[in-house]
């Protein structure tokens, strides 16, 4: 069986596990930018004991495996009395483990900004959460938005992982499709292409749109295309 | 659900076998990721125009898709052209293969961190190809490289975890077996991730340690 | 497929020229850097290149280092053809290996020195002798302890590039490019880097070496005064030409081209 063939029969399922992807994306997109503007803006907080949650948070999130966060949340925590769906888990813990990462690039394109615009904020009057807000983090966000691109990816690929406890997602369609069809190389073949024109085609550009247009708006050149 | 002790003790044995199992996993997975990432840097690097294009998109490919997918890919899809593959020898290869993507990556930021008036330098000395790469290039590639080089052995490190999908006696599978035997799934689980996290927070420690001397003994 | 029939395989006789250019053209696309360059340089002579920046004079240079590719024409380096190779009575582009037993004729100093900085001084200049020239590690040393004295850098032999001034380290790339005993010398721009008050210590040295070698040798530089000192002829360079060529009294005393008058009194407006 082709490829193409393949694809024409198993389409539905294929599509849908594409869409239980995109959406765990998503909303492991929007729970990460949460989480990394907190904690990456927590480990910078003056207060010792908002320092100490941050840093006990980002390492522990990035010093053990996603996997390892996604069995905790999922299997062990109902034992702790909270009991949370797989899809509910899929997302958190995907959020959860980029957040940490973010939190990292949240830090550092903050320390990024020069000096002298803390303290031309100073200057004028600002209250230090305006100042933070109006001034700091806008270029902060400039200067980390690249990085944030290749976070993005790894977002992505890291959803793959949901299906490890049954979310119904691509990599769990495929899975399924070949223990009932043997077609191996087909299902595994069209999943790594349809990962690959997620990344590629909507997650990459659309990332680089976002840098050019963040940069545009705070009045700087954007990198130029193609530039990596 | 209490913590049990008793029960801690008991599969501990276990879990350290598994440790070293997956130690071993990620040693063979980062061997095989330098030697291939360093093909891939210098293919990438090669005169023709056709291979860097092919080399690049192939690079991309690999990053931008899933490890785990990659592993089912290998273990699932080489049988089918005759090869039979271990459990082992397929979560080797794909996780070599994936991870010599990214290390590509950190040997061509190393070697274009170095300044184009050090090739120049080089030429003007008559020196050849070769002799530019080992003398000149190479050894100041070297301090750059190594911070991407050390996180992504940590990374290896943390995701060895997936090779358990097709049947590696790592940690998660040791864990996910033990929990299915005695249906206690709070020990294991949290033990899984005390192992891993004093073994990565050390490692970082460890690696960055490392590169200091290197710069220093490089006099960088 | 170019024609270069019109090329001799070799420049013979006595006083054939160290270097020469012949009808050399470089070009960056549509953008002509060098068009139509005849020079010739005697053995033993020392050229300056002087001229407005873009008129391809660090070009020159870096051509005949082989640093970049000529579009058309042939240099000659001792009457063997350097861009070019003979192939059936014929000249041909040259390839690696032909560049690899022309370019030991040749060493240069650049204007960012490009010293290695994971090497001492000594280290430094050793590097070529020994892994290029396979001479013995002992021979070499003796050798570049030899030209780090003459620059007055013996003192310093151990340390890193790092630890060195600009001056200093503009020196030991001088003693590095010597230690491969070229016949042509190249300096680019080596003074414009280096601040005000270290720019006489790389000035003696090169004045030291006209006065007790006879190298031949080609300078890009920004000092006219020196340029007017040491040279035994300036050229300046316009638009990929030269303009004006001469014994520097005379180019620089009685200037016959507008071009050259006006560059010549922008650069004294400037002092």
């Amino acid at each position: 069986m082709t490829l193409f063939e393949f694809i024409s029969t198993y389409w539905p399922r294929l599509l849908s596990g594409t869409g239980i992807t995109v959406i765990q994306f998503f909303l492991a997109a929007a729970l990460g930018v949460v989480i990394s503007l907190g904690a990456g803006l927590m480990k910078l907080a003056p207060n010792r004991i908002l320092r100490g949650f941050a840093i006990t948070y980002i390492e522990i999130f990035r010093g053990t495996s996603l996997v390892v966060q996604l069995y905790w949340i999922f299997f062990v925590l109902p034992l702790l009395g909270v009991t949370i769906d797989k899809f509910t888990a899929g997302y958190l813990a995907v959020g959860m483990n980029i957040g940490a990462y973010g939190a990292e690039l949240v830090r550092g394109g903050i320390l990024s900004v020069p000096r002298g615009q803390w303290e031309a904020a100073l200057a004028i009057g600002m209250s230090p959460a305006k100042r933070m807000r109006r001034i700091i983090l806008p270029q902060a966000l400039v200067n980390m938005l690249p990085p944030w691109g290749n976070l993005m990816i790894e977002l992505l690929k890291g959803t793959a992982l949901v299906s490890l406890i049954s979310v119904a997602d691509l990599m769990f369609e495929s899975r399924q499709i070949n223990a009932s069809t043997y077609l191996s190389a087909q299902v595994f073949g069209a999943a790594l292409l349809i990962y690959y024109i997620l990344a590629r085609f909507f997650v990459t550009p659309f990332m680089r749109w976002l840098e050019g247009f963040m940069a545009r708006k705070i009045g700087r050149e954007a990198r130029g295309v193609g530039a990596n | 659900m209490e913590w049990k002790w008793e029960f801690t003790w008991e599969i501990l044995p276990r879990l350290v076998v598994a440790t070293g199992n997956t130690l071993v996993a990620a040693g063979a997975g980062y061997a095989i990721a330098i030697v291939l990432g360093l093909v891939l840097a210098l293919a990438q690097r090669a005169p023709s125009r056709v291979l860097t294009f092919i080399v690049r998109e192939f690079v991309e490919f690999i990053r931008s898709t899933p490890l785990i997918l990659q592993i089912f890919f290998v273990f699932y899809v080489a049988p089918q052209f005759g090869i039979r593959l271990s459990p082992w020898v397929s979560g080797m290869i794909a996780i070599g293969l994936h991870y010599s993507a990214y290390l590509s990556e950190v040997y061509r930021g190393g070697i274009e961190s170095v300044a184009k008036g050090q090739w120049e330098a080089a030429t003007a000395l008559n020196m050849t190809a070769l002799q530019k790469y080992r003398r000149i290039i190479i050894p100041q590639s070297i301090p750059p490289a190594l911070a991407g080089m050390g996180n992504y052995l940590v990374g290896i490190f943390k995701d060895t975890p997936m090779l358990s999908v097709i049947g590696v006696a790592e940690l998660i599978h040791t864990a996910n077996a033990i929990g299915a035997e005695h249906y206690r799934f709070l020990e294991p689980y949290t033990l899984v991730g005390i192992i891993f996290l004093a073994i990565s927070l050390p490692a970082a420690g460890f690696i960055r340690l490392f590169e200091i001397y290197v710069r220093r003994k490089i006099r960088l | 497929m170019q024609d270069f029939s019109k090329f001799p395989l070799e420049i013979k006789g006595k006083n054939r020229p160290m270097v020469s250019f012949k009808k050399v053209r470089k070009a960056y696309g549509e953008l002509v850097v060098l068009d139509n360059l005849d020079l010739d340089v005697a053995a033993g002579e020392m050229v300056s290149i002087i001229g407005p920046s873009g008129s391809g004079k660090t070009t020159v240079l870096r051509m005949l280092m082989t640093l970049e590719k000529i579009n058309d024409g042939v240099i000659y380096v001792d009457g063997q053809p350097l861009t070019h190779m003979p192939k059936d009575d014929k000249l041909v582009w040259a390839n690696q290996r032909y560049l690899r037993t022309r370019r030991a004729d040749i060493g240069m100093c650049f204007q960012h020195f490009n010293l290695f900085p994971h090497m001492t001084a000594l280290e430094n200049c050793m590097e070529g002798p020994v892994q290029v020239l396979r001479i013995s590690k002992q021979d070499a040393r003796a050798r570049s302890e030899e030209l780090l004295e003459m620059v007055g850098m013996i003192d310093k032999k151990d340390e890193h590039p790092s630890r060195l001034s600009g001056g200093q380290q503009q020196r030991v790339a001088i003693a590095r490019a010597l230690a491969m005993r070229p016949k042509v010398m190249l300096f680019d721009e080596v003074t414009s880097a280096l601040d005000p008050e270290v720019i006489g210590e790389v000035t003696h040295v090169i004045r030291k070496l006209v006065a007790a070698h006879n190298l031949t040798m080609l300078m890009v530089t920004h000092q006219m005064g020196f340029a007017r000192d040491i040279s035994d002829r300036v050229c300046f360079f316009y638009g990929g030409q030269i303009e004006e060529q001469g014994p520097p009294a005379e180019l620089f005393g009685n200037p016959k081209k507008t071009r050259t008058q006006q560059f010549l009194s922008a650069v004294r407006e400037a002092i």
